[in-house]
């Protein structure tokens, strides 16, 4: 099947390369050819055309010759001008690129550095100049100032091409010069002292709309391909290779992972526990836990008053116990009618318990109040304590607090 | 010229014609005939060690970089070392086709090509390191500023990440040179093939170049402009490869002589490289002629000014530890010449400084065998140069307590003849495709090539001889 495939498609590049010499080829003349042998004799000839007058010629030698722009009258390669605005255009868009990224876009602190400094910009700015350079340097010359690729100019194919991509030098004047004339530009050619002079025909596919770049076939198979890629890649990317070592971006890992199972443990857990006894940091247990209030004989609340700590506690209060107490402790919370109402703090046992004891029911809880030991740590308790103080303060307030306040 | 003659006194042809149609013949035969018996074993060695390679690269990537040696203090090791030996074996090329060509050193067009070619697949195999070492190969577009989800980029001053760059940019310069040089010769080859499969390729690939004047001109203009910037170019990669040392903080890296003597190394383990390719090819392709005994010996000048340069920074890197009293340095300096590896670095010093004295010898210079020798030894002592580098200036830092010894596994080995095979398997099919000297810059040099007499436009013009 597939040597089938191929053994067509040879067959028809070497039928195309067949048709190209001959059928291909259109009555309508391109230019007129001539062939030389030596260098002098082109250098002369190339400045005696020159010198006529003809514009539309060119001269064709196996290698650049010294002085043949000069004798055809040429002006210099522009090339250098694309070169450099394309080199400036790579210079500043890399310093743009480089500024941008890491002080615009994404502003990175990275060892302490400034996010954009020059000295560090400079080895990938001149990268990017030389890269723009040449990069336009290469296909300037060949696209835009040579005009390639054409694969089907005229001249390719023929003979007088063979001749000059190899030992001779050729000289040719285009038919659409307007000062072209056959008998004059043969005779021109063989006082020159050139050898042999050459019609050159125009290829069909020069004058008429058949492109082959175009051509349906041409097209469909490179769609055909695209897609085809497209497909693979999906597959192999998402598919074939998904899931399997080494691609799988190490979610296979040779660990034990928590809550698996392990052989090497004599318990068959995958997880260590901790030696009995052990304290984590930060974690110290609560030492009337469980225990009745009368029996905690804890210290006076450790933090001073303050506008800080009132506030703090003001905060903490709100977001913890307000949803059953209230925001002034008088127990008409938000969850009233879902949750057992809690009694007002501002009953005369809350009001004679020492600070320590209120720091025992939010630690341990109290019947159905749950303990809130996790989620408010020891600072934030007492600085509620201290909040509740001035709430029940507030609603007993003395005829002296009135003045003070003032 | 004494230059030009260098050509036609031994192509035993006087007339310009016969000579330009031999210079075709003999270029374009490796692409025209049959592989023959020697490039089959040659190509059988080096595929042989390209598949071990890739075995080893396999095992790499399945179970990690931890089949490498590279242990605590020596995080760098093999990887990095054969990617500098690489990139810098790769400076020969650049160095012959743009610097040579700036100084108008005629002698270059017999070896140009083949130096560029090489240039391109040393560059190839050292890219392949830096990202075969981050582990997780696939990944490598993160060393690319690309948007990405996370929408962070790339640390732009890092010099690993410069290091991108320049390699990057180095490999498409040299490729685009080296490409558009092809593209008249790739023409010539067009015309001369009876194969039609072939002329299909040729054709497509030579873009329908005609070798017009017009065309000749501007081509001029664009190859003086690539050689006037690869020149800097070049200079530039290993200035950066340098800095990946020079930017850290360690002793024995932490040095400013590292941009000129990274260069100087380089250049001096390319053209070790080039000779030693050249030296066989002309050989096996029967190109004598063109590749004469004039150019070894060129390159046999310049291996010995590069070596000595080499040495240089050798002695002031000593010098300069003394010099700073730092006790960090001067123990770093002592312990490379004398520590534990400190075999290496008596081979790196006697094959890059000591031998390639002889070459002040003209007989030892026009020898082809000693030649041989001596520019293998050179690659030797360079690769050396590099683990001496990296491996004892990690292996003992400032704390005792985390010093190591760094030892390569099998796979480290695999790996390095791995690189070998990749670069003389890219290097054979190019040598049996590709024209492996420039024709058409060939032609130009031969004498009776150029124009004696430079007439203007109109017939006023001047004569010379
Ligand atoms: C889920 C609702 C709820 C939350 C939230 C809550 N409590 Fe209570 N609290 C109660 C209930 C219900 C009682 C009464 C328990 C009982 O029956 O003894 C109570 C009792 C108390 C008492 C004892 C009152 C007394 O007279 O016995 C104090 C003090 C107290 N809570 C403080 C707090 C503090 C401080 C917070 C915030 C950290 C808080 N509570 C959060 C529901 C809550």
């Amino acid at each position: 099947m597939v040597s089938i495939m191929i053994k067509k498609l040879i067959n028809s590049l070497k039928e195309y390369d067949s048709k190209a010499d001959t059928e291909h080829r259109s009555k309508k003349l391109f230019g007129l050819a001539a062939l030389y042998n030596t260098p002098n004799e082109i250098i002369t000839a190339a400045a005696d055309v020159a010198g006529k007058g003809y514009e539309k010629f060119d001269v064709y030698t196996p290698y650049p010759m010294h002085g043949m722009d000069d004798a055809m009258g040429m002006k210099s390669s522009k090339v250098g001008y694309v070169s450099f605005a394309l080199g400036l255009t790579g210079m500043c868009l890399a310093l743009l690129m480089i500024w941008w990224m890491s002080s615009v876009n994404y502003p990175n602190i990275i060892g302490g550095k400034p996010f954009f400094a020059l000295p560090a910009s400079i080895p990938i700015t001149f990268e990017g100049t030389v890269l723009l350079t040449g990069i336009a340097t290469v296909l300037g010359v060949l696209i835009l100032f040579n005009q390639l690729p054409k694969i089907n100019s005229p001249l390719n194919d023929t003979d007088f091409m063979k001749r000059v991509t190899s030992d001779k030098f050729g000289l040719v004047i285009n038919a659409d010069d307007e000062k072209f004339i056959d008998a004059d530009v043969r005779k021109l050619f063989l006082s020159g002292g050139a050898f042999e002079v050459q019609e050159i025909y125009y290829r069909e596919t020069n004058l008429g709309i058949k492109t082959p770049i175009f051509d349906g076939k041409f097209i469909s198979i490179i769609f055909a391909t695209a897609i085809l890629t497209a497909i693979i890649t999906y597959v192999t990317l998402n598919i074939v290779l998904y899931d399997v070592v080494p691609f799988d971006w190490m979610w296979n890992q040779a660990k034990i992972n928590s809550q698996s199972k392990s052989d090497f443990f004599p318990n068959k857990a995958g997880m260590r526990e901790p030696v009995n006894g052990t304290v984590a940091r930060g974690f110290l247990p609560y030492e009337y836990k469980g225990m009745p209030d009368s029996s905690v004989k804890l210290l006076s609340n450790p933090l001073a008053v303050s506008r800080k700590v009132l506030e703090r506690g003001q905060e903490r209060f709100n977001i913890y116990c307000s949803p059953c107490h209230g925001y002034f402790g008088e127990g008409d919370g938000r969850m009233r009618d879902q949750f057992p109402k809690p009694p007002s703090l501002h009953n005369q046992k809350v009001l004679n318990w020492p600070d320590g004891n209120i720091f025992h029911v939010i630690t341990n809880g109290q019947n159905v109040m749950p303990s809130y030991a996790e989620q408010v740590p020891v600072d934030d308790r007492w600085a509620i304590i201290h909040y509740i103080r001035a709430l029940q303060r507030s609603k007993n307030a003395s005829d002296e607090d009135l003045t003070k306040s003032k | 010229m004494s230059f030009d003659s260098t050509y036609t006194r031994e192509l035993p042809l006087v007339e310009a014609k016969k000579s330009f149609k031999e210079i075709d013949e003999v270029i374009a035969l490796p692409t025209e005939t049959k592989p023959t018996k020697g490039w089959w074993i040659a190509f059988s060695i080096s595929s042989t060690a390209l598949l071990i390679g890739a075995f080893c690269l396999s095992l790499t990537f399945y179970y990690g970089i931890g089949m490498w040696g590279n242990n605590n203090p020596v995080g760098w090791a093999f990887d990095i070392i054969n990617f500098v030996f690489w990139i810098g074996i790769g400076h020969a090329g650049t160095l012959i086709s743009a610097i040579l060509f700036l100084f108008r050193q005629k002698w270059r067009t017999g070896i140009a090509r083949f130096a560029e070619a090489m240039t391109i697949f040393a560059v190839m195999t050292a890219g392949i390191f830096p990202i075969i070492h981050t582990g997780r190969p696939w990944l490598a577009g993160y060393l690319l500023p690309l948007p990405n989800q996370n929408g962070v980029w790339v640390n732009f001053s890092s010099p690993l990440l410069w290091d991108v760059f320049a390699v990057s940019t180095y490999f498409t310069i040299s490729f685009l040179f080296w490409g558009l040089g092809l593209v008249p010769d790739l023409a010539t080859l067009r015309d001369k093939t009876t194969s039609k499969i072939k002329k299909t390729i040729y054709s497509v690939l030579s873009l329908g170049w005609t070798n017009s004047n017009r065309n000749w001109s501007n081509y001029e203009r664009a190859y003086l402009i690539l050689a006037g910037i690869s020149t800097p170019l070049v200079l530039s990669v290993h200035t950066i490869v340098s800095f990946d040392f020079a930017v850290s903080v360690l002793p024995g890296w932490h040095t400013t002589i590292f941009p000129p003597y990274f260069v100087a190394g380089a250049i001096f383990s390319g053209f070790g490289m080039v000779s030693t390719v050249l030296i066989l090819v002309r050989k096996v392709f029967n190109m004598e002629h063109i590749i004469t005994i004039g150019h070894l010996e060129k390159m046999n000048k310049i291996l010995l000014a590069t070596g000595m340069m080499v040495g240089y920074a050798y002695g002031m890197e000593f010098f300069i530890a003394w010099y700073s009293g730092n006790t960090f340095e001067q123990f770093v300096f002592i312990n490379r010449a004398f520590g534990p590896y400190a075999w290496t670095y008596w081979t790196m010093v006697s094959c890059n400084v000591i031998f390639p004295q002889l070459f002040w010898f003209k007989k030892v210079r026009r020898s082809i065998p000693i030649t041989m020798v001596l520019v293998i030894l050179v690659n030797v002592g360079m690769w050396f140069e590099r683990f001496v580098i990296i491996v004892t200036s990690l292996h003992r830092d400032f704390l005792p307590s985390s010093w190591a010894m760094y030892y390569p596994t099998l796979v480290d080995l695999g790996l390095l003849l791995g690189s070998f095979g990749f670069f003389f398997t890219f290097l054979l099919l190019f040598l049996k495709t590709l024209p492996l000297v420039s024709i058409s810059e060939i032609k130009a040099v031969v004498e009776g090539a150029q124009p004696t007499i430079h007439p203007l436009p109109g017939g006023n013009g001047q004569h010379h001889d």
